[in-house]
């Protein structure tokens, strides 16, 4: 369960990274389809080569959900509605990926962030990232 | 037995070349008491546990951090038989101080996320990370095999 303050620490986080999610993004799925090669099998319609076009625009979208759900993160059911059914009925990504994704976010937070990605803040993110993922396939049965 | 490529042994050596285990150890251990708490049911003998604070300034949580990532020299001293040279720390794990395995591979999340954030991207680049992730995995592998 996300406290109040840890909702405004993360509210604030995305704020931040907001004007560089393509650089966030696009890192953040680099790194899980070196650690994960498995992940890649998702992608075999794009170009997921290093500095890509698709692996940017990719990259942005999904880090532009995650700070849009951090906004009013109460409501996340209500936002993620149309993204849950795209997962659920179209691209039906194991769910055991979200949590692969999550932790390469959370690394790449931690590079950025360096020192200021404190304990407290990791446990607050990570915990944003489950729930996230936890809505998100709420859909698929 | 595991293979690792020539950029993998180089990344996992100027990683562990760079890392001071009296600093990440401490920091990966309350990384992992605060991220997940219920950890902290093997640390009962540890003293004060209750606010992110307290556990970062806990010196029995500090030198057990220190111990446990002075560990991972076993893994980097014998890299070609990583399954053997901790097969006494797994028994004794499993034995003494049941530890359910899965903490393991958490304690490794926690220990990427704070080499990453000590290194930064330009460092623990994608396949740095990879190699290291690959390094933990083999020893958290390793340190649940004498578990019946």
């Amino acid at each position: 369960m996300l406290s109040k303050k840890e909702k405004k620490l993360i509210k604030d986080i995305w704020e931040r990274l907001t004007p560089v999610a393509e650089d966030i993004g696009s890192e953040a799925l680099l790194r899980m389809f070196t650690s994960y090669p498995g992940t890649k099998t998702y992608f075999s319609h794009l170009d997921i080569s290093p500095g890509s076009a698709h692996l940017n625009s990719h990259g942005k979208k999904i880090v532009l959900a995650i700070a849009g759900g951090a906004k009013d993160i109460s409501q996340l059911t209500v936002t993620l509605a149309p993204l849950q059914t795209l997962h659920a009925y179209q691209l039906r990504i194991d769910p055991t990926n979200f949590k692969l994704l999550s932790h390469c976010m959370l690394v790449t937070l931690a590079c950025y962030l360096g020192e200021e990605f404190t304990p407290v803040a990791h446990a607050a993110m990570d915990k944003y990232l489950s729930a996230f993922a936890a809505v998100l396939s709420e859909k698929y049965r | 037995m595991v293979e690792w490529t020539d950029a993998e042994r180089n990344a996992i050596a100027t990683l562990w070349s760079n890392i001071d285990v009296g600093e990440i150890g401490p920091q990966a251990l309350a990384r992992l008491l605060v991220v997940f708490p219920w950890t902290q049911r093997y640390f009962s003998t540890f003293g004060d546990l209750s606010t992110p604070a307290a556990i970062a300034a806990n010196p029995k949580v500090a030198q057990h951090g220190k111990t446990v990532m002075g560990g991972l020299e076993i893994a980097v001293k014998n890299m070609d038989n990583i399954k053997a040279a901790y097969a006494k720390l797994s028994v004794m794990h499993s034995e003494k101080l049941h530890v359910d395995p899965d903490n393991f591979r958490v304690l490794a999340e926690c220990i990427s996320v704070g080499v990453a954030a000590k290194f930064g991207p330009s460092v623990f680049t994608p396949g740095f990370q990879e190699a290291w992730q690959k390094f933990l995995a083999v020893v958290v592998s390793a340190l649940g095999k004498q578990y019946h």
